[in-house]
């Protein structure tokens, strides 16, 4: 701290102006003490034209008189009314022109939904919600069938063990990862924000749960607190946060991906039942087969129709077969017919030719043939010396003659 | 085993049901995907079935790595 003045008196020795006080004292105010909170109850509240806020904060003993500037008064949600409990974060200065006290208010937080915490809380809700961490399009799906679940948590507390007895019931096919962390007191924070850094650092974790059993206030505090809200946000995979019971809200439940009233209930959400699970398999396992055994049918009664197409078209090309063979054969029978008779005639023709020819026909018409002992035919008339023994060929027998000789 | 293709299974499975029950397939197609059905089904029950949870705790180490070790249920 360094003043302009030695308190007392101005270096030359003469009276100090009130100015120089004021200036002084507001020098050393503004100095010496750093931006803090202060609770108090409002009064007097004005809300000048020019948009600054102007009112008193008091308590049994002492009032301080503030003041809040237009662009920080437009920040504050609600108007703060007279009566009212107020957290105010702000610094000490000198308001020369009346010589009074002041307190110059950056921001204003109501106290009556739970005291200082609540003011806390709702300050760094603000400041997430102006990140854009409470955007619900933010929020990730969790995955179906998760292989690796991290969790976050105390390796001593109740929230691992029901966990660990959930997840072995619905889906012991999971690997369970225990990250350890202190969730309560006041090296919590920290200690969460390392632990969530930490499981963001190891592959293939499928989902994040990160809480604890219920408690008091005080003991879920390390739940509200922005940083460890932050490090949830920035896990690469899905984040569930369980903290408490049924009833209390934390920060990392407004940032998490899923929220859940309880550890035992993160972890139902996490993981699927493999029980209900298999049933839905041995349920579609019957919608399989049923469809292929409509399908086997319908392709049986397809080969069905299919046959007994064949068949008929077979018999009417069958049919047609046999009308045509039929038919040939009347016409090659005809035509055997035609030839034969044909030739039979011919065979007529030729065969009274040779009739006319034969020497039988000759000798019925009154002619003999001479033969001699040997059978010779004797034709001329010195065939026959006298006395030679002949036989003579009549168309009904024979006679045996003698030559008594020619002429 | 592996989580995601149990995933692929189901997914696959429901697929290949929604195709058998519309008509537009023919025969080779449907039995193909009958027996693939089948299969997968197998193959589903078989990994739900395997495996006790696995407990294990994530730490760091002192040169910075990340190690893990097996833990008591």
């Amino acid at each position: 701290m360094t003043l302009r003045l030695p308190l007392g008196a101005a270096p030359d020795g003469r009276p100090l102006t009130v100015s120089e006080i004021t200036a002084t004292a507001r020098e050393v105010l503004e100095t010496a003490v750093p931006p803090l909170w202060v609770v108090g109850e409002v009064s007097g509240f004005k809300r000048h034209a020019s948009g600054h806020w102007y009112f008193t904060l008091k308590d049994a003993d002492a009032q301080l008189r503030c003041v809040m500037w237009r662009g920080d008064a437009a920040r504050v949600k609600g108007v703060p009314e007279d009566g009212l409990q107020v957290f105010a974060r702000g610094a000490l200065t000198v308001y020369a022109k009346r010589g009074d006290l002041q307190f110059v208010a950056r921001d204003i937080l109501p106290t009556a939904e739970g005291g200082f915490y609540a003011a806390l809380l709702e300050r760094a809700r603000a400041n997430l919600e102006k990140d854009g961490l409470l955007d619900p399009a933010r929020k990730r799906a969790l995955p179906q069938f998760p292989r690796a679940v991290g969790v976050v948590t105390s390796p001593e507390g109740a929230a691992w063990r029901d966990i660990v007895a959930v997840v072995g019931r619905r889906w012991p096919l999971a690997e369970l990862v225990l990250v350890g962390a202190r969730v309560q007191g006041e090296d919590a924070p920290a200690d969460l924000c390392r632990a969530l850094a930490l499981a963001g650092r190891l592959d293939g974790l499928d989902v994040l749960i990160v809480g604890r059993g219920g408690g008091s206030k005080e003991d879920l505090w390390a739940f509200n607190d922005e940083r460890v809200a932050r490090a949830v946000a920035a896990s690469p995979v899905p984040v569930i946060s369980a903290v408490g019971h049924e009833t209390d809200v934390s920060l990392t439940d407004l940032v998490a991906d899923a929220r859940a009233a309880t550890p035992t209930a993160a972890a139902e959400k996490a993981v699927p039942d493999r029980a209900e699970l298999l049933r839905r398999l041995l349920a579609q396992q019957g919608t399989l087969g049923a469809t292929a055994a409509r399908r086997m049918e319908l392709v049986r009664e397809r080969l069905r129709g299919a046959a007994a197409r064949m068949d008929r078209a077979c018999a009417r090309h069958v049919e047609r077969g046999t009308a045509r063979l039929r038919d040939a054969l009347v016409r090659i029978a005809a035509a055997g017919a035609r030839a034969l008779e044909a030739r039979r005639s011919e065979v007529a023709r030729l065969a009274a030719k040779l009739d006319a020819l034969s020497p039988l026909r000759v000798l019925e018409r009154g002619y003999a043939v001479a033969r001699d002992a040997g059978g010779r035919v004797l034709r001329r008339a010195g065939d026959f010396p006298p006395g030679l023994a002949f036989r003579l060929r009549l168309a009904d027998g024979e006679v045996r003659a003698r030559s008594e000789g020619s002429r | 085993m592996s989580a995601s293709s149990l995933q692929e299974d189901l997914a696959r499975l429901d697929a290949i049901v929604r195709a058998l029950e519309a008509d537009d397939l023919d025969l080779d197609r449907a039995l193909a995907l009958f027996e693939e059905g089948v299969e997968r089904l197998r193959a589903a029950r078989e990994r739900l079935s395997a495996a006790d949870l696995r407990l294990r705790q994530l730490r760091e180490a002192a040169d910075g790595s990340v190690r893990l070790d097996d833990v008591e249920g």
